[in-house]
């Protein structure tokens, strides 16, 4: 799907937790999530802080929208 | 003597638990036979012992790759194995991933043979066909039985160190082997008479099949965030509540389309997931955890970004076949494409 929305010409980031399945699947700018259940948040913390989580790996989403790629990159930073 | 064999499987196959335990259940060692086991030991007909499985978690796997592979090792190593049999995963993503993973390890750490079974779409297909026989299985369970009598005849070709046929053959999935061989007629020969096939529209076998690197360039990064209209996507399987839609909760046929352009965030109250192959609870509580529509409310009102999309698409990656996946994706580019969308954040669980 990720490489299918790519191909139609927009650049899309995958926010996914198994990251080995989104290089395998073709997905050109990679932020890895939390966790299966939970990509963008952890039930173990508060739900504000949940959020500041969530607000960091979008803000990580879209730099990485902003970033000119020319193979598939992760971005751990 | 005969060989000692180890049998990984995952929680489900355990008899443990679904989904519900499926990131809590780490690495263990059992005695003998458990679940599927019975059925390979059967297979083995008494030439290979099934002397210990060991048991994993899918989500845990996933999650901690590298240390449970370690772990998964030192479990092994201590069974002192001939073999070790992985699965079958069918279309089962992460317990694929895990099979590969681990019998990728085991072969290259303790220079053991390796045997596991997959679905073709499996993604743990792509990536570990070269480092063990995957044996092409059903993309579900009912194919156990089918599956688990190719991979112990297998295995038990590799123990005895017998010449193992070409992929077809055996029922494995081609690992990109070469052996070479003596023919009788030579390479132009051959080649000639395949040509004079294809020109009479006649079924023919290339000797040399081409990879297919299906792989899209990216495109160029969004140069003007502030003027941007972002879109969210989701493989995670959010949906309104109830899924009117009725999107299936495994390999999905459809996809949905919802209005969020009232929405400061998701909640408990309007939205879940439709997902079967995670344990829904979180998503289900917060489901911001999965489509993050109350981070990217922010963010517009901010003035990060111009406008977040009015709509989402959704669909669940549950074994969802490749060619469902790719008609969505493509219906879906299209659609915000043409509605002036700049850039899209897809979430997968």
């Amino acid at each position: 799907m990720v490489k299918e929305i790519e191909r139609s010409g927009l650049p899309v980031v995958h926010i996914c937790t198994i990251v080995p399945i989104s290089l395998t699947v073709g997905a050109n700018r990679i932020v890895p999530a939390v966790a299966i259940p939970h990509p963008l948040g952890d039930p173990t913390r508060t739900l504000a802080e949940e959020k500041i989580i969530r607000r960091k790996l979008v803000e990580k989403a879209l730099r990485a929208l902003q970033t000119e790629v020319h193979e598939q990159t992760v971005f751990t930073e | 003597m005969t060989f000692r064999v180890v049998h990984y499987i995952n929680q489900f196959f355990a008899g443990i638990g679904g989904e519900e335990k499926a990131g809590e259940v780490v690495p263990e060692l059992r005695q003998g036979v458990v679940g599927p086991g019975a059925a390979l030991a059967a297979a083995l007909k008494g030439e290979a012992e099934v002397v210990g499985t060991i048991i994993c978690g899918d989500g845990y796997f996933a999650e901690h790759m590298d240390q449970a592979t370690a772990e998964i090792l030192d479990l092994l190593k201590s069974c002192n194995p001939d073999i070790l049999i992985a699965g079958p995963a069918f279309n089962a993503g992460r317990y694929g991933t895990a099979c590969g993973a681990i019998c990728d390890a085991a072969a290259k750490q303790l220079g053991i043979p390796t045997v596991t079974g997959m679905y073709k779409e499996n993604p743990g297909v792509d990536m570990y066909r070269k480092n063990t026989f995957i044996v092409s299985t059903a993309d579900n369970a009912r194919g156990i039985k089918d599956a688990v009598p190719t991979m112990a005849k297998l295995a038990v070709k590799l123990l005895k160190k017998e010449t193992v046929g070409l992929g077809p053959e055996e029922g494995y999935i081609e690992r990109g082997v070469r052996r070479n061989y003596f023919l009788e007629e030579t390479g132009a020969q051959r080649a000639a008479v395949m040509m004079a096939k294809k020109l009479r529209g006649e079924p023919f076998v290339t000797e040399y099949p081409m990879p297919v690197f299906d792989r899209v360039e990216p495109n160029p990064a969004v140069k003007d965030m502030k003027n941007a209209v972002i879109a969210l996507v989701t493989s995670g399987g959010i949906c309104p509540k109830g899924n009117p839609d009725h999107i299936e909760a495994s390999s999905a046929t459809k996809y949905g389309e919802y209005d969020i352009s009232t929405f400061a965030a998701l909640s408990e109250a309007d939205s879940e997931t439709a997902h079967g192959g995670y344990d829904p609870t979180y998503a289900n509580k917060e489901p911001n955890r999965v489509l993050p529509v109350d981070v990217l409310r922010d963010m517009e009102k901010e003035g990060v970004f111009k406008k977040l999309y009015d709509k989402y698409y959704t669909t669940v990656g549950n074994g969802t076949p490749v060619a469902n996946a790719k008609r969505f994706g493509t219906e879906i580019g299209q659609k915000l494409k043409k509605d002036g969308v700049s850039a899209v954040i897809l979430t997968s669980t």
